[in-house]
Parts: C-alpha cells; structure tokens; sequence
C-alpha cells in the first residue's frame, strides 16, 4: 500500500462523513514561541463507524478530538484547516451553536470517570441536568428517564445507584455513569478519550463492550482515542495512527497488524505485548535482532545469570501466611456520616461483620536467587500491600517475611531503613515522575541511597559512579544534571531504574514499572530490565496487572484475588493453561487485535 | 523519539535559570517588574540610605520647624525642626530589618512546626494545630500588643510578637504542604534509600514546599512591616526619636488638624508603598513558582 492510498479512506462510507477534519493545524502559544501540536491532520468519520486514533503520548491526538469539540484551552487556537460536523463549520460556529452541538450532537467520554462527575452530586442528578439542559426531558420525567438511562449501562439496581454520589462507586461503575452522561440525549457522535487507561483488565473488557453495543445500537459514531494499539484493533473499523501531530497511517484494523505500511506503526504494533513474541520482538528489528544474539552468546559463555539461580537452593525471600488487615471505616457499608454516628452510638450490632477489612489474607510464596516472580491481580486484590510489605514500608499484621533466612517481618517499618538490610531490597516505581524528587537532579537522585547506605566516596568517586550507572541503564551522561521536569518518562524511568539497582540489592520489587509508559518505552525498559537481571543476578517480584507484560519477563507467576493466592505456578503453565476460572477471565479479557 | 523530546530545549542550571525565568515573568507581568524596581528601591534605602540623606534625622532646628515641603525640604521639617524625607529614609532600615527578621523568625518556628506536623501527624500534629488554633482565638494585633506590653517594650519584641502572631499561617500552610507529600513516592523512595524521618522531612520535603513559603514570606513581609508600625503608633515598641514610620505618623497625626499634612503623609506613603510592593512581589513570586504559569 503506498502512503497515497493509505491517506485516502480505505472503505470510505459512499454518503457525505458525519465528521469531516481537513487540513486541521492546532497551535499553542508558548514561551518559547508557537508550538504545532496537530498538523495538517485529515481524519473522517462516517455514520455509524468507530474509529481509533492512536498514538503514542504528544502525538496530538487528544488535541485533535478537543479541537472538534472546541473546547482548547486558551493557549491553543485552530491554526488551519476545517472541520465539519453534519453541515456545521465547527470553526466557524458561535459559542452558541456550539454549546447546543456539544453534548446533544458531540459527547465525550473522558480518561478518569472520577474527576469527570461531580463529587458532590448525586449521579442520578447529574444525567438529569444533561437531559434538561438540552431539552430532553422536563421536571416531571427527569427521574425515570435518568433511571432508565442508567439501566441501559447496565447499572445494577438503578433506583438505588440514582442516588449514589461517585465516591461511593467503583471506578468501573463511574466510568459507566459518565457513558450514561455521555448518552443521555443520543448524541450523533461519541468521542472516547482513552476511557479504560485507569480500569482493571476486566472491568475494561466490559467498558468496552457496552460503548461498542450502545453505540451500533444506536447507529452512532465513535472515535475511542488510545495509546493501545491492541484496543483499537480489536474494537475499532478503522485506525488512524498519529506521530508528533501527524498522521502517518490510515487502515482497516486487521490490516494494521498484519500489513503495517507506515515504519512507526510497525515500530508500535512490534512494540504492543502480544502472545507468542519474545522481549527483543517488541524492539525495532535491527535492534532486537542485536539483542537476541548478545543474549545467547552470553547464556553460551557459561552464563552468568544461570550460575546466579543454581548458586544456593535456598530462597532468597519466603513469605509465609502474610496478612495485612485495615480497621473497616464503613461497617454498615452505607455513607462516611453512618459510620461516624454508630462509633457514637452504643455498641455496634451482633450481626455486623468484623470491624477489620483483610488486604492480604495468609498468602505464601517464595522468591528464587536469580528468579523473576509475577504477582498479578486486578486493583484491590492486595497486590501492592503485599508488595509494600515485602519492601518493608508498611508494617504487616501476622506472618512471616523471611528474607535470606532472616525475619526482616519482625522489623518495625520505621527501623528498617537504617537497617543494613535495607540496600539489598529495592523498588522501582510506578509512576517515574511521582517517585522523583522534583528538586533533585537525576544525578542526585541515583547518587542518594549510595550517600545514605553506601561505602562513603569522595564526590568524583560518587559522579564516577553515577555514570557507570546511568551508563548501565542507557541514559546519556548529560542528562544526569537535569531535573525530572527537563526529562521525558523513558528517561525518568531509567533513572529510576538506576537509583534501585545503585547498591547492587538482591531483591528488586518492581511495582508496574512501565505502567506509566508509552509503549514503544515499556519495550525498551522491559529489555532493559531484563539485561539488568541477568548481569546483575538480582531476583525480581514484579507486580503487575497486565498479563501480556506479565509473560514476557517473569519466571514463575502469582495470580491474587481478593487477598489471597488463586493460582500459582511457571509462567507459560498458568498463562498456556490456567486452572483457576478466575485466571482464566484475567486472560480473556485481554482485547486480541484481529490477525 | 520520546526519549529526545526533553533535549529540545538546552538545559540551563542554578541562577542563571532562575534569572531566565525571573526575566520572562516580569515581562510578561509588569505589575511585578514594577515591584521588583520598588523592593530595591526599599532595600538600597535600608542599605545606604543613612548615609546619603542631607539631613542628620534626629538633629532638631527649631528656627526651622513644621516648614512644608520645599527645594531644601523635600518632605518638609516636623515640629521640632528635623527633616522628614531624612526620617523617612532612615527609617527603612529598622522597618525592613523588623520585617526580614520576624518573618525569617516565623518560618523558623511556624514552617518547622507546620512541616513536622504534616509529614509525622500523630501527637506532634495536634500540639503544633492547638497552638495555632490558641493563637487564632485571639485578634492578632491585640495578641501582638499584649506580647510587647508584657515582655517589654524593645524592638527585639516587636520582632518576636511579630513572628507569634504569624505563626498560624506559617504552621497550616507548611502543615497542608507536608501533608499531601507524606506519601509521594519520591518520599517513599527516599525512605528505600535509607534516610532516616528527619532526613526526609528536612532533606526531601522542606525543599519542595519552600517556594510556596517564600511566597507567603513575601506576603507577610507587607502585613509585618504594618504591625510594627501599628505597634509603634499606640505607643508599644519603638520609641521616639528613633526615626520609624509608625512613630511618624502618629506624631503627624496632631498636625494634620492645623494644616501641615506632610509630617504623617510621607512616612504614611513610604509604609503605603513598602506594604504595596510586598504583596504585589508575592503574586509575582507566586507567578514564577506556579508551573501552571509557565506556558
């Protein structure tokens, strides 16, 4: 396919498209000058088709969808081009016209449900100001129609959930209302902006699925704008791939996986943890090809990492039923108030469960020298609590945490960090930038637990040392004087990555370390953290909730539910034949792009 | 790709950034270039200004009293003869110098309290919230006349009534700030790099909340200089003829019946001024400090 054929709509609607963007140029003014955050962009979208635009983050594909929403911020200004929605120049339209078009013609699902609804309203109160102000229902019919709205997202028990406020839902329910929202007055054209980023794997399957059936339902068009390219294969007609404010690809969703024409969509769908691809397959081809070799010259030399998990039969870490339990602030599970006015009252009801709530309920496992163990659950499951736990920041409440044969369990969380133990478990974060003191350079940062734990060195054996390690975690040496801000989230990574590994720890705890990247990112840190392990020898408890991720760098694998250990076993076992049901519902909810 | 986008724009380091970035704002806002040029109007005076004004401040020339403002007295001359614009000039020194210590004193005690507060909350939290909360039943300036009436009436005083009536303000704001990062995962991670509470609180928290206190700092510098100079008007603090703003105005205040205006109007203008420029430079600061601003 030439890049000719590929800009023009491959199975192009034979009607006028229901929204029409041609040429479009977003810009934002800086201080540093005008910025282009969308260029020269053509997308269309035709009754009733859905359409994905992805790309990687600052690809501009959030801006394009708010510039046919009209709602920039001020900075930013449609430079360029038209957009036409069913007759109408969105460009052009007064404020007016616009309000009436959004919301009743345009809707927009966005990423978190949370900061989307209103904390301080009840759902049911909130479609209902949506109906009412587009004129869609009166004062008399408000109610049922919010209630029968709510049904239609299948909410269980509407009525009651009428009168929930969002705090009181979970995320998934959330995220359901603000599509209910998003509904109410069956709007022409639904623009999703990454809508399950921060939903379980479940919970997104079942999102999902309910946009997609409302919307064909309906005869509506969706664009779903995602970073993940899995996603939009698997739910979309189409897919539109953008690269630093440009189009670059334009195809039918099966043919993006198997035909790619673009080189950076086929750096993205090689980058995109699939089944059945090693590490080194999601790095660009030449790469990858390197690193494969390098890797099995090395198990050929007599291995380092092999003697690492043959050096000593005993487990370097043995969690024995571990349990952490919280006091349960809500026991009649209604509102906070309740729960404030029966600690007053007299002594709370026979019937009423424990007045504790079990994060994690007598788990146990064991972590080899050299071994990479997944722990994988969904949000809730206590995952992060064990994690935390093992990692000695929270204090347990009953169990073992045998750590080289030793107790460390028994060890106050407030002692340990002066404790020798302390260099051999490290962590690797989640979010690279919230893990970063913003007022330290990169090089401090590495710098700082080898100042606090380390043998003491003069400053230039310490910048010496500094390098070596970012020299190990590929980040260049200019960009140790830096700050986190002056750095991108691969590079915050790394420095991450760098800072964990400074003393040379034997335990490293990494909490979804490439949750927070793009994925032609994650591809690079996952190989790097897999090069770490086996120079280094350092075991790892990797947490987690994707699975794909999950089964491209872990040994063995921990599935959590609710607290406890439901599955437990080699990672191509329980992910190639999973004997817990609740294993195998994590696994195919999964979205399989069509190959 | 996305590992080169930071490398866009050159790195710039230390002073020479926060000059940049000084510069930029103040362009941008000339309200604050204005207050910048006033806060160092203000400090020059306090530095060199008792030694470049015409007149000795506290030499009287009765032949030449309640003279208004001429080529020779710019200010005009009080009762007693002495020239006012070269009160009002000295003056800066002990106004300013009350302000940068007792807001310096302030966030000593407040910030500290405020900070320890918020990161160990527990015990230490709800001593440190009582104290303010005590200080707050109180309105502050009765509070800060019945610290100097009881210690004493110095200027070391003022400085220390001041600080006390801050304090609440200081503590809360340091205390919300301290808060919300107890948990931020570069303290977490701070805490896996093995440094100790203390070092964490000091090392790790205080620098991230400084520039909200500088802020408030600023703004405070404004209402503390005010205190002082209301201290000194009802009689507490710093007496006469030690050149004060607040002195001057209380002693112009009988004057102004009969017609000479000056005697209070000019140390009335420069406190005006110098409490302007401070809560202007604060919004400035606040400005720079915002990155939601930066754009």
């Amino acid at each position: 396919m030439t890049a000719a054929t590929a800009a023009a709509i491959p199975n192009a609607p034979a009607e006028i498209p229901l929204l029409d963007v041609r040429d479009l140029t977003v810009e934002f003014s800086t201080r540093r000058g005008t910025v282009e955050a969308v260029k020269h962009v053509d997308v269309t979208v035709g009754k009733g088709e859905t359409v994905a635009i992805v790309g990687e983050s600052g690809s501009g594909k959030s801006v394009t969808s708010y510039a046919v929403m009209r709602i920039l911020d001020r900075a930013g200004r449609i430079a360029d081009g038209t957009i036409t929605f069913g007759g109408v120049d969105v460009g052009k339209a007064s404020e007016r016209e616009m309000r009436d078009l959004r919301g009743r013609e345009i809707s927009m699902i966005f990423q978190n449900p949370r900061t989307a609804l209103n904390p301080i309203r009840k759902v049911g109160h909130q479609i209902e100001d949506v109906l009412r102000q587009h004129a869609q229902a009166g004062a008399d019919d408000a109610k049922s129609k919010a209630v029968a709205i709510l049904e239609q997202v299948r909410i269980a028990r509407p009525d009651e959930r009428y009168h929930a406020y969002p705090f009181e839902l979970s995320g998934g329910m959330c995220q359901r209302v603000v599509i209910a929202l998003a509904l109410a007055c069956r709007p022409q054209l639904l623009i999703a902006d990454e809508p399950t980023t921060g939903l379980d794997v479940t919970t997104q399957k079942t999102v999902m699925d309910l946009v997609v059936e409302l919307t064909r339902e309906r005869g509506m068009s969706t664009i779903l704008i995602t970073h993940d390219l899995g996603l939009a294969a698997a739910y979309c007609d189409r897919v539109v791939v953008m690269e630093k404010g440009r189009v670059v690809e334009t195809a039918n969703s099966h043919a993006i996986f198997s035909a790619p024409s673009h080189p950076y969509t086929r750096k993205l769908v090689r980058a995109t943890p699939r089944l059945g691809v090693t590490l080194s397959d999601l790095l660009p081809e030449e790469e990858g090809a390197a690193r494969t070799a390098a890797r099995t010259s090395s198990r050929a030399n007599g291995a380092n990492g092999a003697s690492h998990t043959t050096s000593s039969d005993k487990p370097l870490l043995v969690v024995e039923g571990l349990v952490k339990e919280y006091p349960r602030k809500d026991v009649s599970g209604g509102g906070g108030l309740k729960a404030i006015f029966k600690r007053n009252g007299a002594a709370p009801a026979p019937d009423a469960p424990p007045p504790v709530f079990r994060a994690v309920d007598g788990i146990s496992f064991a972590v080899q020298r050299g071994e990479s163990v997944g722990l994988v659950g969904e949000s809730g499951c206590g995952k992060s609590t064990t994690s935390t736990m093992v990692m000695r920041l929270i204090d347990k409440s009953g169990g073992k945490i045998l750590f080289d044969g030793e107790d460390i369990g028994a060890i106050p969380a407030r002692q340990f960090a002066r404790l020798p133990h302390r260099k051999r478990i490290q962590m690797v974060f989640q979010d690279p930038t919230e893990s970063l003191n913003p007022r330290f350079t990169a090089a401090r940062a590495i710098a700082d637990p080898i100042l606090r734990m380390g043998a003491s060195m003069s400053s230039k054996e310490l910048r010496m040392r500094c390098e070596e390690l970012a020299t190990l975690v590929g980040l260049p040496l200019e960009f140790l004087d830096r700050f986190p801000h002056q750095l991108s989230g691969g590079q915050k990574a790394r420095v991450g990555i760098a800072r964990a590994i400074a003393l040379k720890p034997d335990l490293v705890i990494l909490d979804e370390p490439t949750a927070a990247l793009d994925v032609s990112v994650q591809a690079v840190v996952l190989n790097l953290l897999q090069d770490l392990k086996e120079q280094l020898g350092m075991s790892y408890l990797f947490v987690s909730h994707d699975l794909n991720v999950v089964r491209l760098l872990c040994d063995r694998v921990i599935v959590m539910q609710a607290g406890r250990i439901v599955e437990e076993g080699p990672t191509e076992q329980v992910l190639g034949a999973p004997a817990a049901a609740y294993t195998r519902e994590l696994l195919s909810a999964i979205p399989h792009p069509p190959l | 790709m996305s590992e080169t986008a930071a490398s866009s724009s050159e790195p710039t380091h230390g002073i020479v950034a926060i000059l940049k970035h000084a510069q930029y704002v103040i362009g941008e806002n000339k309200v604050t270039g204005f207050a910048f040029g006033l806060f160092l109007l203000i400090v020059l005076a306090a530095l060199i200004g008792p030694y470049v004004v015409p007149y000795d401040p506290l030499a009287s020339n009765t032949t030449s009293a309640l003279q208004g403002p001429s080529a020779r007295h710019w200010f005009g001359t009080d009762q007693l003869g002495r020239d006012v614009f070269s009160r009002v000039i000295v003056a800066t020194r002990l106004d300013f110098a009350i302000a940068v210590f007792s807001v310096a004193l302030v966030f000593l005690m407040g910030g500290l309290a405020g900070v320890a507060a918020g990161f160990f909350g527990g015990w230490t939290d709800r001593i440190v919230s009582r104290i303010a909360d005590t200080i707050m039943a109180f309105p502050l300036f009765v509070l800060a006349m019945g610290i100097v009436a009881a210690l004493g009436n110095t200027v070391e005083n003022i400085v220390l009534a001041t600080a006390i009536v801050n304090f609440p303000l200081y503590a809360r704001i340091a205390r919300a700030e301290a808060n919300v990062r107890r948990e931020a995962g570069f303290v977490q991670a701070a805490r896996l790099s093995g440094n100790g509470e203390f070092r964490i609180l000091l090392g790790h928290i205080l620098p991230n909340i400084m520039p909200i206190m500088v802020v408030q700092m600023s703004l405070t510098m404004g209402y503390a200089i005010l205190n002082a100079a209301g201290l000194s008007f009802i009689g507490l603090g710093v007496r006469p003829p030690t050149p004060e703003w607040g002195i001057m105005v209380a002693e112009g205040a009988a004057f102004m019946v009969s017609g000479e205006w000056w005697i209070a109007f000019f140390p009335g203008l420069a406190l005006m001024l110098a409490v302007f420029c401070f809560n202007l430079l604060g919004d400035g600061l606040r400005d720079i400090i915002d990155p939601q601003r930066r754009t």
